[in-house]
């Protein structure tokens, strides 16, 4: 990171079932690493993540938040949810499972793999859930050698 | 190949963002699954689709897509619309199908995106 | 154009449904999504997807597809390879992306 990023922390409420709305934090978390010119793949994986993220409380969660805090090179987020909490941990990690509904796959959601992207694009990621309570996924960003090449796939 | 390039091409009809119409188009990529498209969607690539809700057009302005086609003349409800014009993101529609439109531009030289590794998570934490 | 010829032309791997390749093509579909398959593809089409699912052989055999292509680079599952091996559904697979799949299909004249 050329230019240390300003200190900035918000919470972004999500709420399940409202498509039309999720996604609001990782576009602000894309404007604004953009505005402070952070490498395009570090914003990238910012914006992928948090996307994935906030779409998994808006399928899954009755409702959630998703906090984003900026801080010299890294970004936090963590995304928090009231809802049915997964019972598997390791089976919602494996690529391609999915309880999502048939509305929601209609729509091209539920392949399976969002928590792949999102492990794939933090460079530390944390979960933990109960079941009938909900889920709570921690995911911290640091600068890469290839995110200054801008738009490398997170691999 | 520009996005009025590509509209001319696929018979495609323009919804929004009209002032994306000059844009330089470098790649195309077919896809109908959110996270697939979140895995290999490149910048500047022109996303052809059937999913028409507002969560895609979200998803093509993330990844600074140049645009979206969408197939089989299926038309994107009033948000997607809305929300495309206010991001400045070319919506097109052709009466084409998925595999047609493909076929006309990869015929024009439009190349596709090369995949990257299959979805294999990290270590987490 | 025989599924064979298209196999070598493109260079795709033949994961299950060998005896299949002598099947005539009639054309190509690209989705992701069942039910857009299930409403666009025909009979004798190949289906290109990233779907990797069992699913996806059901569709085929209902739609008397000629083959599923599973694009860029997508591993099928153990009980996608099973399940087209007891039905006689031939999927195959290609490291090139669905856009680029198709692209060449259509430029072999498949339409």
């Amino acid at each position: 990171m050329v230019t240390p990023l300003k200190s900035f922390s918000h919470s972004y409420p999500v709420l399940g079932g409202a498509y039309y709305l999720a996604g609001r934090a990782a576009s602000d978390a894309k404007r604004r690493l953009g505005e402070q010119q952070a490498p395009a793949g570090f914003a990238r994986r910012v914006a992928i993540a948090t996307y994935e993220a906030e779409m998994n409380i808006c399928i899954h969660a009755i409702s959630g938040e998703v906090v984003i805090v900026m801080e010299g090179e890294r970004v936090e987020v963590v995304a928090n949810d009231r809802g049915p909490g997964i019972a598997d941990i390791a089976l919602a990690m494996t690529s391609g499972y999915s309880t999502a509904s048939d509305k929601a796959r209609a729509m091209g959601f539920g392949a399976g793999l969002g928590f792949a992207n999102m492990q794939r694009c933090a460079d530390r990621f944390h979960i933990r859930s109960r079941i009938g309570a909900g889920t709570n996924v921690k995911m911290t960003f640091l600068p890469r050698p290839e995110d200054e090449e801008g738009g490398a796939p997170c691999s | 190949m520009r996005v009025s390039d590509i509209a001319a091409v696929l018979g495609a009809e323009m919804l929004a963002g009209r002032s994306g119409l000059i844009r330089d188009v470098p790649s195309a990529g077919g896809c109908d699954i959110i996270s697939d498209l979140l895995f290999f969607g490149k910048p500047g690539m022109l996303l052809l689709t059937g999913l028409t809700q507002l969560s895609v057009v979200r998803t093509a302005h993330l990844l600074d897509l140049s645009g979206i086609v969408f197939v089989r003349g299926k038309r994107p409800d009033e948000g997607a619309i809305e929300l495309a014009e206010s991001l400045g993101l070319p919506l097109l529609v052709s009466p084409l199908s998925l595999y047609d439109c493909c076929g006309r531009l990869y015929a024009r030289g439009l190349p596709g995106v090369i995949p990257g590794a299959p979805h294999l998570p990290a270590e987490c934490a | 154009m025989q599924l064979a010829e298209i196999v070598q032309t493109l260079g795709l791997s033949v994961r299950a449904g060998e005896q299949r390749l002598s099947r005539e093509v009639t054309g190509g579909c690209v989705s992701d999504l069942l039910s857009y398959a299930i409403a666009d593809a025909r009979a004798g089409n190949i289906w290109i997807t990233i779907q990797v699912h069992p699913n996806i052989v059901g569709v085929a055999g209902l739609l008397d597809l000629a083959a599923v292509v599973i694009a860029g680079g997508q591993d099928p599952e153990k009980a996608t390879l099973d399940k087209a091996g007891e039905q006689g559904v031939a999927i195959l697979t290609s490291q090139e992306s669905a856009f680029t799949v198709a692209g060449r299909l259509y430029e072999l004249g498949v339409r």
